[in-house]
């Protein structure tokens, strides 16, 4: 009995965490079906204005193609980052020598660099080569990410490499044992690596703001930092535009929490 | 970089009977090893290391847009941010922010992944997901949920007024002090759930032996923590202190969105003021990278602090 009641505030506390978590997310979704009234009248019930507040989100903004020029860099950086990153972390760990361990020293050093450092330089770079406005401007500086090697070098750690010797005596060739053994075999960890960089790319603001001058190739942030540029606020539409925004990295999120947590339990050691 | 032209020769060195040359199996494997490698080593070479340089260089060249020469003297850049009131008061306003969030937010994160490690907890997936949950959307999605719900008319203020606890609406983001307390807060949910995945992650790595070893002896669950704990989740409190520190000296999103820098840029952190110099108005792209510069000092003068404690305490 008493150490059911000394277990109240522990169960008090995490409520109260989990309300203050959950709230703002909650107020987003009731908001984007209410008046823009009914927002700053903080109502916290779901109302009946969603089609109204589409109507007039879609009127002057194209969220159609927001949400395509966000879907194509994501998914085009998360299947680069993947294969990149995943076959740098297997090489470093499955080949090691003391000069690759001395090279991913150096690539390691690179997670120390901040963006705000090499940004004016890469905009330079871009628009020398005619790219301001391409998707591919936009991927390249973010697919190779030493994070994401270290991942992928820890986990080749913990696959046998007993399974990579008999594989070579059956005649395997080295891509090959990669490709047919190690890929299928880390499924977790490429979901954990696959959510950490979708969810990054699809969020990722500042670059694709600074190199997609036209705003014909906005992206999902850019098109809602952008909406409140106005007198008038329609709190109603921002607050269904900012839901859209987040919905895919939400459903993501669930689908792949329980991979996303497995994954990562082997990143530190 | 030509990593590819060097072959792996450890193997010779260090064999002291008969010498052992490699086999030519054993040297295609290693070549293998290079170009596996190849891709990720030129793309962080061309997209990190050389713009850095890059703009090492930059920052000692000044003029408009893209006619740019060599400064005189070649520190100019350099010297005209030790009179720019702007820049200096946005160095503060950012120290300020990682000073007050980081601390409070890595404390609450180590907190609550103990609560949740504990095997007799109910509801564990719930708990999990909802503190979580805050990390799945994007920085400028909160930020313009925060703006919304910190208006002068907006939700904080109706609820704070209906249960009488201020007497009049607070302009929340027209007064400096409150304004950065709402991007702090803004901060705090966030990212407290992001770094609680990680604790979590690592207090799965602890033997729990360890654990019951120190429940015999007497220790109390507080003691327990603090010396069995916390030591063996010592990596992954680094890798959090240094991924928090650099993230907030980087921090633009809720600025440039939340507060739009303002009132009278006191909000402003380090990376937005660079952004208005470099690509708004009239671009600088020399003083731009002469800032950059200060951030890319800062972020590797903690982080080297931050490694050097959190070596010493073994």
């Amino acid at each position: 009995m008493t150490s059911k009641l000394r277990e109240v505030p522990k169960y008090a506390f995490l409520s109260i965490v989990a309300l203050l978590s959950v709230g703002p997310l909650y107020f987003m979704v009731v908001s984007a079906t209410n008046t823009s009234q009914d927002v700053l009248a903080s109502s916290m019930l779901p109302g009946t204005n969603l089609l109204a507040n589409w109507q007039s989100l879609t009127e002057f903004q194209d969220v159609g193609a927001a949400m395509y020029h966000s879907t194509v860099n994501a998914v085009l950086t998360t299947v680069l980052a993947l294969v990149v990153s995943s076959i740098a972390g297997y090489g470093f760990e499955v080949y090691h020598s003391p000069n690759k361990d001395r090279l991913m020293w150096v690539l390691m050093l690179a997670m120390m660099i901040p963006f705000a450092a090499t940004m004016i330089p890469l905009f330079q770079l871009f628009a020398d080569l005619g790219m301001v406005n391409s998707a591919f401007a936009v991927v390249l500086p973010v697919i190779a990410t030493p994070l994401l090697i270290l991942l992928f070098r820890q986990s080749a750690r913990s696959f046998p490499h007993e399974i990579i010797e008999a594989a070579r005596m059956d005649g395997l060739k080295e891509f090959s044992i990669f490709w047919k053994m190690f890929v299928p075999t880390m499924r977790p960890t490429y979901a954990a690596a696959a959510v950490i960089t979708f969810m990054a790319a699809w969020n990722n603001f500042l670059w694709p703001k600074v190199i997609l001058v036209n705003s014909d190739y906005q992206t999902m942030p850019m098109l809602i930092s952008n909406f409140t540029g106005g007198y008038v606020i329609d709190y109603g539409a921002l607050m269904l535009a900012v839901l859209i925004a987040s919905l895919p990295t939400i459903v993501i999120f669930f689908v792949l929490q329980r991979s996303f947590v497995a994954g990562f339990t082997g990143v530190v050691k | 970089m030509t990593p590819v032209v060097v072959p792996d020769r450890t193997p010779k060195k260090k064999s002291k009977g008969p010498k052992i040359k490699p086999s030519p199996a054993a040297r295609r494997r290693s070549l293998t090893g290079w170009a596996f490698l190849l891709p990720a080593a030129v793309l962080i070479g061309i997209m990190m290391f050389w713009p850095m340089f890059q703009a090492l260089i930059l920052s000692f060249k000044t003029g408009r847009g893209s006619a740019l020469d060599f400064a005189d003297p070649l520190w100019f850049n350099y010297e005209r941010m030790l009179s720019d009131e702007i820049f200096k008061m946005t160095v503060g306003t950012t120290l300020l922010y990682l000073a007050i969030q980081v601390p409070l937010m890595l404390v609450t994160a180590l907190v609550l992944a103990n609560i949740l490690n504990n095997p007799r907890l109910k509801f564990k997936g719930f708990w999990r997901t909802a503190i979580f949950l805050p990390a799945a959307i994007s920085l400028v999605s909160y930020s313009l949920v925060f703006r919304t719900i910190f208006a002068t008319d907006g939700l904080v203020n109706d609820w704070l007024l209906a249960l009488h606890l201020i007497d009049g609406p607070v302009n929340w983001l027209g007064n400096t002090d409150t304004a950065r307390m709402v991007i702090i807060l803004g901060l705090l949910w966030r990212w407290t759930g992001y770094n609680m995945i990680f604790y979590l992650a690592g207090l799965q790595n602890i033997d729990p032996t360890t654990l019951e070893a120190a429940k015999m002896d007497g220790a109390g669950p507080i003691r327990t923590f603090f010396s069995v704990t916390v030591p063996q989740l010592k990596p992954m409190i680094l890798l959090t202190v240094i991924m928090s520190t650099n993230g907030t000296l980087q921090l633009f999103d809720e600025s440039f969105n939340l507060t739009r820098g303002g009132p009278a840029n006191t909000t402003m952190t380090m990376s937005h003021y660079l952004y208005e110099v470099s690509f708004v108005n009239n671009p600088n792209f020399g003083y731009g990278a002469a800032l950059s510069y200060v951030i890319l000092v800062m972020v590797a003068i903690l982080a080297a602090i931050q490694m050097k404690v959190g070596d010493k305490r073994d």
